[in-house]
């Protein structure tokens, strides 16, 4: 057995030792031991290193508000996390632990003498002491800080583990599975309701865990205890241990994060690690408690000083006293009875100090009778010991004068300045909070959801007011949903009613300005930071908050809000609520960034849509590219070729004979019904109502802005039915805008628009031979020229398919769009490729469909345009019907801005080296200027063209189209660029090609 | 994440399956043609941006696909109310009596 563990105390399990490392040493602790309590119970209180000053310090309280007691936790390559709780972390056999922010050890840290370099690091030290010189940042104080401040590592490997993540809809959520909880989860229940209640202990219980002496309805607080878990279940509620409420949003809906393995020695296989529930309740009811405040003085962070509430909690819970001669200071009644629970179970208490001048006789004299030394009306003015508090030094107060030191020897001091009632779920809802004057703490008032707060969390202390508020909180939820719910009653012996008081810093006899009274532990927040703060003309709470951080560590302030809103409202002569309280975002814990990505990581952080040729193209070796969330074959490599070599390939083949190209990713949509000729001439710029059956047209959508949106070829089947194809990426916004046009402003067109994206799969043939291949393939057309010519569609079969074939092209070659049902897209695509091998047909990629467009000037939206791009600046007027009243974005075509001079004009680049231009890359006209020069447009397009045997570019040039054959300026970091502007249209400038 | 109650599918349901789309009751002038610079400026770009009660529009995207209309707070973030569209602006002074 430990040296700290008292035999037959506490909840662990003394026939169940499991062995554990910190920082390389083996210790023993027990089942059901938390970190923090097993080292405890082997007389380890020095755990970590403060923030800012490297202090030593110990575990300070006994749950997840912990500030101080930060450990790296491990289980082998890349379950390495750091920043956990060391009292949150149940023991598992073979857990490796290390402490964090020392060097080189625990107990002697070089980082250390930050802490004598106190003025350095003061309030607003960020602001004041890096200001300057600029150039000692990046050398000097960013390495220092770096080095100096900081938590845990960071894991450097992936995380192996899982996350899971989960619906639950329930008619009441209670949080919180203390007596007020468990209570009102029951009176709930019992009505008829679907209760969950929820804990973020590995058991419910929440304090009579510890405070195993109280008895209720004549039975042991534990016994008690499991008797109303057994009547929950039976009562059908969803009990969920070590899962915690990090977030309470809109409409009662609440995130929990359950830890489903960290305790566990040998997680199951396959078993996630954590999972998210995203619960979404008629009714919640918070019944979270109280959290202890520190009292604030000189040394009051040192190992071994912790909070009263926490010591009972390692003696009635895990079986472990904090040390073999304990003190007390408080201003609160809880912490008598810690002191008497650790004499009771025979340990030793030097003294109770009381900040208060009287105190209740009922305590006064369970101190007297158990010879613990009573002072009243005293302060707290230092501790003594460095690794671990030696003593500390007692003051007698009166009125305001502070009478001479004493020391009293310890080696645990247990301190408490009151209780905050736990209202950070309350607060993410925007409910509105008060100040009570009288037990100096904000309590909740109106509430925006549909919910309860039961027993501490709204200042009522003792067992027996929790329990019957519980009871009326349960009551309430069942009322709300209109069930009936039978009041329950219990009978409370030995209860622990309290009350105490929240204040500002201890007085001292000493100077405040040496001291060291820590208000945010977990950031290095002084008393004297705040007062500083304040000085220096910080008035609202939320200033002193940025300008000192407290409050703004990993823990919210949980312990240190209250006590520096204290301080500073005394600085600033007013009264709390006056100054204000910082408001609580989620999480209300630290959370891993696992349980909010789930399931969404790896292959299934997005989905890939895949087309039915996909497959083809991976066993051909295709090397592909995201486009959207399509994966696109980018190109073909064929053995020894890089990127260049096989683009450079595929275009010379397809502009030589024939290529062929997946396109079944275009965005398409079917158009249907008596007005869509009427709705295409609304939406589309180019004018309809003459194109006859059988024909395409090139479309042009513009935004009412009269940007440019998409584009696409769009073929007419019959006189009321459009297929129009969209860009791959814009897809879903076309039919969405198109939705918008049909549903809100012309819900008079008869008119049907349908995705048919998923639903063809497109091939696109093109070369000079794209129609010897495909002639003896299709069945029921005429595929001359004369027949079917340029920008032609019809319904015929192909490869023995029905399919819908449009004669275009996106590479000015002559051209094939052949569309056949998805299903049989693989079949078309084996067909053709197999009817083009007497003409080497070659399959083409992405990239190569690029360069071929490129080399026309046809446009890619969203690489050529940007949004803020007009059918004139790409040189597109001629797809505007001029002789339409209206359609979306003419109006905007003739606003000033848009028929301004010196627009941006897209246009071709030549570069005089013949070398290639980086995409995005600035242009200039005049390269001899002054810095910062003035930029006339940027590069859009950029390829090597072996149609050309040169790169080509396009550009946005201001005032562009003036300015062929005049050489602009694309200044890099090894030179300035020429290149002469020219046409877009850098290939075959008569569209002679297209007629073959 | 909020429930949104659709006028079409009638079912409050998770805001996931909706998009936000602009503010409502601004529709698109009979004959723009007709409009002066100033005036389809502000029917492009001006909106009221209102802190409270804003009225606006929302798809059922993931849903029946329907645009609708919504009265929501844009201070609480609440949803006083939502109608189809094409349905007269609603009084504001009876809605927030109601709440
Ligand atoms: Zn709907």
């Amino acid at each position: 057995m430990s040296r700290y563990r008292i035999p037959g105390k506490g909840r662990v399990d003394p026939s169940a030792p499991v062995t554990f490392t910190f920082d390389g040493r083996r210790y023993q602790g027990l089942r059901g031991d938390t970190v923090a309590s097993a080292l405890l119970a082997n007389g380890v209180h020095l755990m970590g290193r403060s923030f800012k000053y490297h202090r030593p310090r110990g575990a300070v309280t006994a749950g997840s508000e912990e500030p101080n007691a930060l450990i790296g936790t491990s289980r082998g390559p890349g379950r390495f996390e750091p920043n956990t709780r060391a009292t949150v972390q149940e023991l598992r056999a073979g857990l490796v632990t290390e402490s964090q922010n020392k060097w080189p050890s625990l107990a002697f840290d070089i980082g250390a003498v930050n802490d004598r370099a106190y003025m350095l690091f003061s309030a607003g030290f960020y602001y004041k002491t890096f200001m300057w010189p600029r150039s000692f940042w990046d050398k000097v104080y960013e390495p220092f800080i770096r080095a100096a401040a900081g938590l845990g590592k960071s894991p450097t490997e992936p995380d192996p583990d899982t996350y899971a993540s989960r619906n639950l809809h329930t008619d009441v959520l209670v949080v919180g599975g203390g007596a007020a909880g468990i209570s009102a989860a029951l009176v709930a229940a019992r009505s008829g309701a679907r209760v969950v209640l929820v804990d973020e202990n590995p058991e419910m219980g929440g304090s009579l865990l510890s405070d195993p002496s109280i008895r209720i309805d004549g039975q042991g607080s534990w016994a008690w205890l499991a008797d109303q878990l057994s009547q929950l279940r039976a009562a059908g509620v969803k009990l969920m241990t070590r899962t915690t409420a990090i977030g309470y949003y809109h409409q009662n809906m609440l995130g929990l994060v359950e830890r489903v393995t960290d305790h566990l020695d040998q997680p199951p296989q396959g078993a996630p690690r954590e999972r998210m529930w995203h619960v979404r309740a008629q009714q919640v009811i918070l019944a979270q408690g109280a959290l202890e405040k520190p009292l604030v003085f000189d040394g009051n962070d040192r190992p071994g000083v912790m909070l009263a509430g926490a010591a009972q909690t390692y003696l009635n819970r895990y079986g472990v006293k904090v040390g073999d001669c304990a003190a007390v200071v408080t201003s609160h009644d809880s912490a008598y009875y810690a002191a008497f629970d650790l004499v009771d179970a025979g340990g030793r208490v030097a003294a109770i100090v009381d900040t208060r001048p009287t105190v209740r006789a009922d305590l006064v004299e369970a101190t007297r009778k158990r010879g613990i030394e009573l002072l009243t009306g005293h302060t707290a003015t230092a501790t003594y010991g460095r690794l671990r508090v030696k003593g500390v030094r007692v003051n007698p107060v009166s009125g305001s004068r502070v009478g001479a030191g004493r020391k009293i020897a310890c080696d645990a001091l247990l301190i408490s300045g009151g209780w905050t009632p736990s209202l950070h779920l309350f607060s993410h809802t925007k409910g509105s909070l008060r100040w009570d004057a009288e037990s100096r703490t904000f309590l909740p008032d109106h509430k925006t959801e549909a919910c309860q707060i039961a027993g501490a969390g709204r200042g009522l202390w003792g067992y027996g007011p929790a329990l019957e508020d519980g009871v009326k909180a349960g009551m309430a939820a069942a009322n709300a949903l209109g069930r009936n719910a039978t009041p329950t009653g219990a009978r409370v012996e030995g209860d622990r009613p309290g009350t105490g008081t929240s204040q500002k810093e201890l007085p001292t006899d000493r100077s405040a300005g040496k001291a060291k009274a820590f208000v945010d532990f977990q950031n290095d927040v002084t008393a004297k930071d705040i007062r500083l703060a304040v000085r220096e003309g910080m008035r609202s709470i939320e200033h002193v908050k940025r300008y000192t951080t407290n409050g703004m560590a990993t823990d919210q302030g949980k312990m240190s809000n209250i006590n520096g809103l204290m301080i500073a409202a005394d600085a600033l002569g007013k009264e709390p609520p006056q100054v204000g309280l910082t408001t609580f975002r989620p999480p209300y814990t630290p959370t891993s960034f696992g349980a909010f990505a789930g399931y969404h990581k790896g292959a299934t952080f997005e989905l890939t849509r895949k087309t039915p040729i996909d497959p083809w193209a991976e066993a051909h070796g295709a090397v592909f590219e995201p486009v959207s969330l399509w994966r696109r074959a980018w190109y073909f490599p064929k053995a020894g070729e890089d990127m260049h070599a096989a683009v450079a390939r595929e275009c010379r083949a397809t502009r030589a004979s024939v290529g062929m190209f997946d396109a079944s990713t275009l965005g398409k949509i079917e158009v249907a019904g008596p007005d869509a000729v009427e709705f295409m001439n609304r939406m589309y710029t180019n004018p309809w109502t003459k194109l006859a059956p059988g024909r395409c047209r090139y479309g042009l959508l513009l935004g009412e802005d009269g940007f440019i949106r998409d584009d696409g070829v769009i073929g007419r089947l019959s006189q009321d039915l459009f297929h129009v194809t969209t860009t791959t990426g814009g897809a879903a916004r076309v039919l969405n805008m198109m939705e918008d046009y049909l549903q809100t402003e012309w819900p008079d067109l008869d008119v049907w628009l349908t995705s048919t994206t998923e639903q063809w799969a497109t091939v696109a043939v093109n070369g000079p031979n794209a129609r010897k291949v495909l002639a003896p393939l299709v069945e029921g057309l005429d595929m001359s020229d004369a027949a079917f010519p340029h920008m032609s569609v019809a319904e015929c079969r192909v490869a023995g398919l029905p399919a819908r074939l449009f004669r275009i092209s996106f590479t000015g070659e002559l051209g094939f769009e052949i569309n056949v049902p998805a299903r049989h897209g693989l079949a078309l695509w084996k067909a053709i490729h197999e009817a083009g091998q007497a003409y080497d047909i070659c399959p083409y990629g992405t990239e190569t469909m690029h360069v071929l467009r490129a080399e026309k000037g046809y446009i890619i939206i969203g690489q050529d345009t940007d949004g803020t791009v007009t059918p004139q600046d790409a040189g597109l007027d001629w797809a505007i019907g001029k002789a339409k009243k209206d359609f979306v974005g003419k109006r905007s075509l003739s606003r000033p801005d848009i028929v301004a001079p010196n627009r941006k004009q897209l246009v071709g680049l030549l570069t005089e080296d013949g070398s290639k231009l980086e995409e995005g890359a600035q242009i200039v006209l005049d390269p001899n200027q002054k810095l910062p020069m003035t930029m006339a447009g940027h590069v859009t397009s950029s390829y090597d063209s072996t149609a050309l045997g040169r790169p080509i570019a396009m550009a946005l040039i201001q005032g562009g189209l003036s300015r062929m054959g005049e050489t602009v300026h694309i200044p890099m970091p090894n030179g300035t660029i020429r290149a002469k502007v020219t046409s877009t249209n850098f290939y075959d400038p008569e569209g002679e090609r297209l007629k073959a | 994440m909020l429930l949104i109650q659709c006028p079409y599918c009638d079912e409050a349901l998770p805001e996931l399956e909706f998009a936000y789309a602009g503010e409502a009751h601004i529709a698109r002038p009979a004959d723009p043609s007709a409009l002066s610079d100033e005036e389809w400026r502000d029917f492009l770009f001006i909106r009221t941006n209102t802190r409270g009660p804003h009225f606006e529009r929302w798809r059922h995207i993931h849903g029946c696909g329907q645009f609708f209309n919504a009265v929501r707070d844009t201070v609480s973030d609440r949803f006083l109310m939502t109608y189809k569209a094409g349905e007269p602006r609603p009084v504001l002074n009876a809605l927030e009596a109601a709440e």
